[in-house]
């Protein structure tokens, strides 16, 4: 039976996202159970013994059946589009990411791009969440959200820059390919910064401690979606901890070698997974360690600090390249 | 382009995936809505006028020191692309650029614009 190309592409696209479904509700319990280990808690326990592994699972069907409240006051369009328009970014960077050679959506020439671009699209969402609501704290926080994503987005990119730099591609498959002798993060100095700027930035681009004030608990009680309930607000959370979970793919992507390791080749996504999750855990462990800081020293730290000392390091990076010239690696 | 199709398919999965959900939530749910239910949540209390109003004029400069370094970062994406073969020269093309960026910088930051006010 020979079916026509799109419906292999759908069906492996169904596949995927499937996948990254179980994946980030998994890494919900992941996180709270890594939370609660830090704080000399249990976590989770009970919903499915031993170690909560039910716990995902219940906390969908319970949000499912929570009632769908919409302030009068809202603006009802903007509102109720919100999480679906915060969730098609959030989970389309996966899009241009393989797990392993040949197995992803698409291993587009622009791979990092694409998944630069369609990130950053996420404030969209957020922003029309926050607008919509009609509520101070919601849109208090949806403008310190803007404020602090664009802030960010260019060290981010910048430090994204320093591997397809040293690659010379765009595609996801050539720089996990560029790193066989040599993982860009113990390339000789530049490759440790730029992970560390690459790490910093992360955690500001997904709003985590220390870079949290848009959701700060104690002054705007949930930040942009304090006023969402039940299935959109599940939708909302499941967008940030994939875009989290997308970011730390990348990260281990370009700098941690991607699904290189040892061992026979089939062995790769395992490889991936986990330099993907240990990412994840440092930006959690950072989560659960430091206070959270004021939005001038946020500001600060971004345009004082790390912009330019990004761009420096990108420049610092080009010159090595140029010297090399077209035979150096 | 055709390398795009899958990218397309994957998004209409996405939104697809939203919308039943939120369907089958709806059907799921219960709807009690009352007066007092369906308010803004403000602590309690009754919110005193609409959220919309006016903000510091603060973002609005953050907005566009980002667009200048936005634009820097599209010119850096095809540079980073063929450095290693275009040489030297193109190197030092893009360091003037980014050290004319950099004279704006720090016209911005004599001006005060940004420190957080």
């Amino acid at each position: 039976m020979t079916l026509p190309p799109a419906a292999w592409h759908a069906i492996e696209a169904f596949i995927v996202l499937n996948a990254l479904l179980v994946l980030v509700a998994y890494v919900t319990l992941l996180e709270r159970k890594f939370a609660a280990r830090m704080q000399s808690r249990i976590g989770p326990y009970y919903v499915g013994r031993p170690h909560g592994w039910l716990q995902p699972i219940a906390d969908a069907l319970k949000l499912m059946m929570k009632e769908d409240i919409v302030p009068t006051a809202s603006d009802r369009w903007v509102y109720n589009l919100a999480p679906i328009v915060f969730l098609l970014p959030c989970l389309l960077i996966f899009a241009t990411i393989p797990f392993a050679p040949d197995l992803g959506v698409a291993d587009l020439n622009i791979g990092v791009l694409f998944f630069l671009a369609v990130s950053s699209l996420e404030i969209v969402g957020l922003f029309m969440g926050g607008w919509g609501s009609n509520n101070k704290y919601a849109l208090l926080s949806a403008m310190r959200a803007v404020n602090q994503i664009i802030s960010y987005d260019l060290p981010f990119i910048f430090a994204a820059l320093v591997p397809v730099l040293l690659a010379g591609s765009m595609q996801m498959s050539a720089i996990v390919a560029a790193q066989q002798g040599l993982w860009f993060v113990a390339y000789p100095v530049v490759g440790q910064l730029a992970f560390l700027a690459f790490l910093v930035a992360t955690l500001a681009a997904e709003n985590r401690v220390p870079f949290d004030i848009l959701e700060a608990e104690s002054e705007l009680v949930a930040g942009f979606r304090v006023e969402y309930s039940g299935m959109k607000f599940a939708l909302i959370q499941l967008g940030e901890y994939a875009h989290m979970l997308g970011t730390s793919f990348l990260g281990a992507l370009l700098f941690l070698g991607g699904w290189l390791g040892p061992g026979p080749a089939a062995l790769g996504p395992v490889w991936f997974l986990t330099k993907a999750i240990l990412i994840f855990l440092v930006v959690t462990w950072v989560r659960w360690s430091f206070v959270r800081i004021r939005v001038d020293q946020i500001l600060a730290i971004s345009w004082k600090l790390l912009l330019p000392a990004t761009l420096a390091l990108l420049l610092a990076t080009g010159l090595v390249v140029a010297m090399r010239g077209p035979g150096g690696a | 382009m055709s390398g795009y199709l899958p990218v397309i398919i994957f998004a209409a999965l996405i939104v697809g995936f939203g919308v039943v959900s939120l369907a089958v939530a709806r059907l799921l749910r219960p709807s009690r809505p009352d007066a007092v239910k369906l308010m803004n949540y403000e602590c309690g209390a009754e919110p005193i006028g609409s959220a919309w109003m006016q903000f510091p004029a603060g973002f609005y400069l953050v907005a566009l020191v980002f667009i200048v370094f936005d634009v820097l970062a599209v010119f850096l994406f095809p540079w980073a692309l063929v450095l290693r073969g275009a040489g030297l020269g193109a190197f030092w093309v893009m360091a003037a650029f980014v050290a004319i960026l950099g004279l704006g910088w720090l016209y911005a930051y004599r001006e005060g614009v940004l420190e957080w006010k």
